[in-house]
């Protein structure tokens, strides 16, 4: 198969090539890397204004990990994306092995529909039903508010890897677990799990990076003592921009970028 | 080979139901509530009265005067039209971007290719906040356009482009964000795409251009469709980028959902916008349904 890709992608010779291309996807991935660029340059600045440049020093992260607000939003940003992963991991597991592995059955467009229904609905509209939703029944439970909210959202992220993992998983092994006379259990624990492990992983990874980024959602529905980060780098920004967001902003984009590093190698296809 | 799902229909449902359980609870009976209070009346405290009232719909075009008149005010309308055309117009440009950086990375060697494609979800994964916060740095009073104008001394010190705060900004916000949300769809039907047809056009003598035009760009259209509402919807209902980058002035759909909740405490009329917001995405949804319906029998006869 990827041969005839290959041949596909390179078939068609000089008619097929634009060498100003070149130029234009140049272009377009200094658009979209310049503005990070510049965030993680100013976060190193030493001066005091933070769009004015004064010369390298690292004091604004040593200024974060001594702002006790930034440390406990930090907390709870982990507490409930730590939580949310969990749960939303196990939830979309068992529900991508229903689907992908319980046949043609009544009800598997609709259920594929529903897993996707937090993607579909503008963050927004999500984050306003929601907090209306805990009014009415008066949940007041602090960060289990938050860690429900997030499960929610986090279900197709961590759902859409580990199915495509399954489908494309050969059925032999498991066969022939089964033909070893395994139980049903042992086969899967045995076999499938393992082999379903990739899969985990990535959807876990991206999960848990979209429930520590995730902000709107947390801002509608977080309350005075459950600020998480991104919340509170919000507040920190409308009261004026410091080089301290800088150094908090450039953290957690580094550790964003660890994570999609981790999902990418995970669910890269292979043994 | 069955399994135990296939063999076993209830068991199959038992793995399904914590997903059916936490969605619909907590998602699809939100939603539900939502639309209710939309057609409740408003508690200036907070919440709502359970009164039936249209009053929150009734806002979107009137207002009352002081007579208690009902007067056609088009200041939402205004918003909706700004939220739809602004999205509309970052949607196009990304297009005029995406195309072409698909096709560049499609024609390199695989392990490049798959790094370009990595290359371009990082930025999708990390925080939106975050990155918008960056163009405040770049568009800012003082920030990096501003720097070279100041050096030459075109302004003095406390002069700006004014770049920010204005409907360039939000329309540069959102196409920054959403780029690589039309860049991956484009991607995916252009690597299906038999690049031996634009040989075969190119052995008709048509030039490179008409193959693009008469080839390549309609045998991806349902990418380009599927991009075009990846990147749409998000933008008619975002929040951060047009908080962030538009100020009060550019006021859109989602900005004026979260105003509704956080400062004017109107449960009913921020529902109800949340409502028309939703009716954007159901309708955007049906016509891509539509369009995919009739190009997958279009795609061989033309």
């Amino acid at each position: 198969m990827t041969a005839t890709r290959k041949r596909k992608a390179s078939g068609a010779g000089a008619v097929a090539s634009f060498p100003g291309l070149f130029i234009v996807a140049g272009l377009f991935y200094a658009f979209l890397y310049f503005p990070i660029l510049v965030l993680v340059a100013y976060s190193f600045n030493s001066g005091k204004r933070s769009m004015v440049w004064k010369g390298f020093g690292i004091d604004w992260y040593g200024r974060v990990f001594t702002n006790d607000a930034i440390l406990a939003s930090a907390f709870n940003s982990l507490v409930v994306a730590t939580v949310a992963t969990i749960l939303s991991t196990m939830i979309a597991t068992a529900g991508a092995l229903a689907l992908a592995r319980g046949g043609e059955f009544k009800g598997k467009t609709l259920s594929v529909g529903l897993i996707t229904l937090p993607l579909v609905v503008p963050e927004i509209v999500t984050a306003v039903a929601t907090l209306m939703f805990f009014a009415s029944i008066g949940m007041t439970f602090g960060l289990g508010n938050l860690i429900v909210a997030h499960t929610v959202f986090c279900i197709p992220f961590a759902f859409m890897p580990i199915r495509a993992r399954l489908e494309g998983m050969d059925t032999t092994m498991e066969q022939a677990a089964r033909d070893l006379y395994s139980t049903e259990w042992q086969a899967f624990r045995y076999v499938t799990l393992p082999l379903l492990m990739p899969g985990i992983i990535a959807g876990a990874t991206l999960a848990f990076v979209i429930s520590l980024d995730d902000f709107i959602i947390s801002l509608m529905v977080s309350t005075a003592g459950t600020t998480t980060l991104p919340v509170y780098i919000y507040g920190m920004i409308r009261q004026g921009i410091t080089p301290e967001v800088n150094a908090v902003s450039s953290i957690l984009f580094a550790i964003s970028l660890a994570l999609v590093t981790v999902y990418w190698f995970a669910s890269k296809p292979g043994k | 080979m069955s399994t135990a799902f296939q063999k076993d229909p209830r068991s199959r449902w038992l793995a399904l139901s914590p997903t059916y359980l936490v969605i619909a609870i907590f998602m699809a009976i939100p939603l539900c509530i939502m639309i209710v209070i939309s057609f409740l009346e408003q508690n200036v405290y907070g919440g709502v009265h359970p009164n039936f009232t249209l009053a929150a719909y009734q806002q979107i075009l009137f207002e009352r005067d002081f007579d208690d008149n009902l007067v056609f005010d088009p200041a939402y309308l205004i918003i909706i039209g700004r939220s739809l055309l602004l999205a509309l117009v970052a949607t196009l440009i990304t297009i005029v971007i995406g195309f072409p950086v698909a096709y560049y990375i499609v024609r390199q060697p695989e392990r490049r290719r798959n790094l370009l494609i990595f290359l371009v979800t990082i930025p999708f994964w990390t925080n939106l906040l975050i990155r918008t916060f960056a163009w405040l740095l770049i568009l800012g009073r003082g920030g990096i356009l501003d720097s070279p104008f100041k050096w030459v001394g075109l302004f003095g010190p406390d002069d700006s482009l004014g770049l920010l705060y204005t409907p360039f900004a939000v329309v540069l916000g959102l196409t920054y964000t959403y780029l690589p949300l039309m860049v991956l769809p484009i991607y995916a039907s252009l690597e299906k795409l038999d690049f031996r047809l634009v040989e075969a056009a190119a052995d008709l003598y048509s030039n490179k251009w008409s193959a693009i035009r008469y080839v390549v760009v309609p045998l991806t259209l349902p990418g380009i469709v599927a991009g075009a509402i990846l990147v749409f919807i998000p933008c008619v209902g975002n929040f951060v980028t047009v908080d962030l980058l538009g100020g009060a002035k550019n006021l859109m759909l989602g900005s004026l959902v979260q105003f509704q909740f956080a400062t004017a405490r109107n449960w009913p009329f921020g529902s109800a916008v949340a409502v028309i917001l939703l009716l954007f995405v159901v309708s955007n949804m049906l016509f891509y349904a539509r369009i995919n319906k009739g190009g997958s029998t279009q795609g061989h006869g033309s």
